[in-house]
């Protein structure tokens, strides 16, 4: 065997090269080695991080709203359990025919079927589409009965808002509805708790408070695949509640407001004089919130929204009326307070009076005579008031208006569709409408009529202080954390000094001089209802337990020609827009009184027939329900 | 110099089989087990396609193998060359009528499976320069005539595969061939003279890329910049190898396959969806079994006599590291993403093949370690 030189040659240079190869091998594997142990050893803590970012996801729910209650805890506000019907598309085997199915058992439209198709073409496959927000009980049944034949659909139960007094309460509360995107962006909490299917507050106090409300969302984690879809679910954690708002209102009265507001336009306000809680506040005709959480269709929108009555105004707050003869009591305050007039002091009159050859006309035709405050109180008239009021002044009788609350927002920081109204003085009409002022319209001013308008929240608080004798009070409609006891508000008014739970300063809140004064015109008040004569003598209630005060108004909506007054006619001889406003103003019982309201029933006719007489029926509740809320007011402080 | 008269006779069946190197046997079962294990992970955890495919490939090739190491050395010496042309062959077949897939055109089908032509051109390339090189004076190694040759041998493959177009494969199969330049004694100066050109063209050849391709390096520079889109098989690589930690999440329970984040995860990455599930210790415990099976490799080209066999060892040995290397670094992050299979656990039947024939001519090497040949 021979070797050649030049092989041996060859595997030495071979060998040689192998061996660097090997060398520069073992340093690559190593650093190899070294990269594997800075991913898993040195940053395994953020990789595993990354990893559980990757796989868990999790969902929302929809938070559960807060309860609103009254002031006995009664709920008006709550959740109800809603049957939801879900499909899950990827489970179908047979979509359409499953549509069918559907569309027989629910009786579902066209238009709905045609959405869920949509739907289906945009969700991912294991997303589940909701069919129907709101199964009834007998639809639910219905297809639980059928759910062998009916693959990939799944009945759900969730918790959706409940209005119990459906319309008895929509002005107050308002109600809840999907949100809008602007909605969203607007409110932080919103924007961090959305899930779609959430619903937010529109309106009223659901609006105002929803951020007490809203609660937190429950949530759910899953494992979920790269494509998203769930394959475990990992935990649930519950969320809570939103706050329960407890309200001032007591829905026996706020349901007895409605029922005699039946058919009507109008709004009746009670209120608490010493405590300012307000007890009852109704505007008519009202609407069903409930309609509005499943989205309202169209034909019953319509219905609601081209009513003549306006169902969707909130008279109580947004409604400006003149507030005619319930003016008075203010008109002789002032005149009593600056020293126009007193007791004794009386007007002749003739059923009219002369002003630089313009006719101011009293009521009633004939003329009253020889008339003194009581009398002229009593029987309302008017020919006495322009007379005081040319004596006062527009701008003293504007000082003490705005004294007792007149165009001043009353709950302003609950309502933003609240109105503000309007009393006039002469620098008013100078800044906004650039002429001086007449001295015609300071005797309108005096029988409420002309530039002055009032919401009938304001006449409520305006005749509660009248009846506290001439306090201040801050209405409120929700209970708050320490609320004050009527005697402790009382009793703090009568020593002159009143105890602000807000500021927690004491202040002085006395909007007299003389407390004589008040008294003078709380005595009108009472011979105006309680005794003959009186405009609202028909409506007296003689138990001194239920007796009350009040002062009847007639406003009216357009100038009476002199043809018009000749005629005289009937309240139905006038067409519906035409015809007065009624208003009445009270507050009982006389003796020790505690409550104040105000009735205002659009185009009812006069005061006295239209306005008054639901006083009376309102009283006898408004007092027997006295007892219930003392007690329940005591039993609230040993609670707390 | 004694066994000299030993050497013409013939080898009986019953001595071929006590002369396999049974240290690089164990550790391809080994490796394949494994693999298949992991297969079955990669399936959910249940026998499914890649699984099934998957092992009846290894119970045809692990024998296959066996059946090539029966064979002399010699034999393979001879036949290098017309196995190079062959697999030339198949090459422009595939140019002109092979399989089009995502893009590509690279395979034929044959019975069992579909077949890679450029993965078999792997070995091809090895055998046919360790052959050239075999025969070569060392006095003409640096000659231009055989520097020229040995070059056309390297690019004329390379031109097919890269139309294909497969970048991964042309440098793996180039990179196989540059070994054995350098082993055969190829001046080191041209070694690295040719590498400052390649660093100096390296614009120009960025240029001629395909628009995925620089997506791809751009990617590896920076993985961050579209996780969604091309960074994310690197990103979520990363994760499920990083969240392994020391012992991993346990077999089955790599959430980041099973979960479906990992992409590819049956064929390049299947060393993430390993790494996940076994961690550090696993991962280190896979190279280990590796540097065995290249150790193995590498011994017996150095006790075999001829340098044909040498030749091939010590390249098919850089070439196992070099693809385990190239996988390796590119499921870590270390290098941008170009299609390379990770040799016996990846799923894929050409790469299999290529790599069981290799052993197979190895194995046959050890038999015949004192096979001359002229």
């Amino acid at each position: 065997m021979i070797k050649s030189n030049s092989g041996i040659r060859k595997t030495d240079v071979i060998n040689r090269r192998m061996f660097i190869i090997g060398a520069a091998k073992v340093v690559v594997f190593v650093g190899i080695v070294a990269r594997l142990f800075s991913l898993q050893i040195n940053e395994n803590k953020k990789y595993l991080t990354l990893s559980d970012k990757n796989r868990i996801r999790e969902w929302k729910l929809p938070p559960t709203r807060g309860n609103i209650v009254d002031y006995f805890g009664n709920v008006i506000a709550g959740n109800l359990k809603v049957y939801q019907l879900h499909i899950i598309p990827e489970q179908v085997e047979n979509f359409n025919y499953l549509l069918v199915r559907l569309k027989n058992l629910l009786n579902l439209s066209d238009k709905r079927i045609a959405r869920i198709n949509k739907l289906k073409a945009e969700l991912k496959p294991w997303d589940s589409i909701i069919v129907s927000e709101n199964l009834s009980w007998s639809q639910f049944v219905k297809i639980n009965n059928y759910l062998y034949d009916l693959v990939g659909i799944k009945p759900v139960m969730t918790i959706s808002r409940n209005y119990p007094f459906n319309d008895v309460y929509t002005h107050v509360l308002g109600y809840v509805s999907q949100p809008n995107e602007q909605e969203i962006l607007e409110n932080e909490i919103i924007q961090e708790r959305f899930v779609p299917g959430m619903k937010i507050g529109k309106l009223g106090l659901e609006k105002r408070l929803e951020n007490h409300l809203i609660g937190t969302n429950a949530i759910q984690r899953y494992e979920v695949n790269a494509y998203g879809k769930r394959i475990n679910q990992l935990e649930h954690q519950k969320g809570e509640q939103g706050s329960k708002i407890r309200l001032t209102v007591d829905t026996e009265i706020q349901k007895a407001c409605g029922k005699l507001l039946n058919e009507k336009a109008g709004s009746i306000s009670v209120m608490d004089i010493y405590t300012g809680d307000i007890i009852a506040m109704y505007s008519s005709p009202s609407y069903n919130p409930n309609l509005f959480l499943f989205g309202i269709s169209q034909d019953e929108w319509q219905l609601i929204r081209n009513n003549p009555l306006k169902p969707l105004i909130n008279k109580t707050l947004s409604g400006l009326y003149s507030p005619g003869s319930t003016i008075k009591p203010i008109v002789a305050l002032s005149a009593l307070e600056n020293k126009v007039i007193d007791t004794k002091f009386k007007v002749k009159c003739t059923g009219k009076m002369e002003l630089y050859g313009q006719t101011f006309h009293c009521w009633k035709e004939k003329g009253h005579g020889w008339v003194s405050l009581k009398n002229a109180m009593k029987q309302s008239c008017d020919t006495y008031f322009y007379e005081v009021a040319r004596l006062l002044g527009v701008d003293r009788l504007n000082i003490t208006a705005e004294k007792f609350g007149l165009g001043k927002k009353v709950l302003g920081e609950y309502f933003d569709t609240e109105k503000k109204g309007l009393f006039p003085n002469t620098k008013w009409k100078k800044n906004n409408l650039g002429r001086g002022w007449v001295l015609g319209e300071t005797l309108i001013t005096g029988i409420g009529q002309g530039y002055i308008q009032s919401t009938p929240l304001q006449l409520c608080m305006m005749t509660a202080q009248i009846a506290n004798g001439g306090y201040a009070i801050k209405p409120k409609i929700i209970v708050d954390n320490n609320p004050i006891s009527y005697e402790d508000a009382k009793q703090s008014m009568e020593s002159g000094l009143l105890f602000d739970t807000n500021s927690e300063s004491l202040l002085d809140k006395k909007l007299f001089k003389d407390k004589k004064n008040i008294k003078i015109v709380q005595e009108a008040m009472f011979s105006s209802t309680n005794e003959r004569f009186g405009t609202s003598y028909k409506s007296r209630i003689d138990d001194p337990k239920y007796q009350f005060a009040g002062k009847t108004g007639t406003a009216q909506v357009k100038r009476i020609s002199k043809r018009e007054r000749e005629l005289d006619l009937e309240l139905e001889q006038i067409p519906y827009k035409d015809r007065d406003h009624a208003l009445y103003i009270a507050y009982g019982p006389y003796i020790n009184p505690r409550y104040a309201l105000s009735i205002i029933v659009e185009h009812g006719g006069s005061g006295s027939k239209a306005a008054a007489p639901i006083a009376k029926k309102l009283f006898k509740l408004i007092i027997d329900r006295h007892e219930l809320r003392n007690k329940q007011s005591n039993f609230e402080r040993i609670t707390i | 110099m004694f066994q000299h008269d030993r050497l013409n006779s013939e080898i009986t069946l019953f001595q071929k089989i006590k002369n396999l190197d049974y240290i690089l046997l164990i550790s391809v079962i080994a490796l394949s087990v494994i693999s298949v294990f992991v297969m079955y992970s990669t399936d959910g955890g249940e026998i499914l396609f890649h699984t099934k495919n998957h092992f009846v490939k290894l119970a045809v090739f692990f024998p296959l193998m066996i059946f090539v190491a029966f064979f002399n050395i010699k034999f393979w010496h001879n036949f290098s060359y017309i196995i190079y042309f062959i697999v030339i062959l198949l090459l422009i077949y595939v140019s002109f009528f092979g399989i089009k897939s995502s893009g590509s055109q690279r395979w034929m089908d044959v019975y069992l499976f579909v077949l890679q032509p450029s993965e078999l051109m792997k070995i091809a390339i090895i055998m046919c320069l360790a052959k050239y090189y075999h025969r070569l004076k060392i006095e003409n190694v640096n000659s231009f005539t055989s520097i020229i040759i040995v070059l056309s041998i390297i690019i004329i493959p390379i031109i097919f595969v890269i139309s294909q177009p497969d970048l991964g494969t042309s440098i793996l199969i180039a990179l196989s061939g540059l070994i054995i330049l350098w082993l055969g004694g190829v001046k080191i100066k041209y070694f690295i003279y040719s590498f400052i050109t390649f660093l100096i063209s390296l614009p120009f050849i960025i240029s001629f890329l395909k628009p995925y391709q620089k997506l791809r390096i751009l990617t590896f520079l920076d993985p961050d910049r579209d996780p969604l889109g091309a960074g994310y098989q690197i990103i979520q690589s990363k994760i499920a190898i990083g969240s392994g930690g020391i012992n991993g999440k346990g077999f089955l329970k790599g959430t980041q396959s099973y979960l479906d984040f990992l992409p590819e995860k049956h064929t390049d990455f299947i060393f993430t969806l390993f790494s996940e599930e076994f961690g550090f210790i696993g991962s280190v415990g896979l190279l280990i079994l590796y540097s065995i099976i290249i150790f193995r490799i590498v011994r017996i080209g150095s006790i075999s006599r001829s340098n044909f066999a040498r030749l091939f060892c010590f390249g098919y040995a850089f070439a196992i590291f070099i693809y385990v290397v190239v996988n390796l670094s590119m499921v870590l992050g270390l290098l941008p993403i170009v299609g390379s299979p990770l040799p016996i656990m990846s799923y894929g039947g050409s790469s299999m093949l290529a790599t069981m024939i290799g052993f197979g001519i190895v194995l046959s090497a050890k038999i015949n370690h004192k096979q001359m040949i002229a």
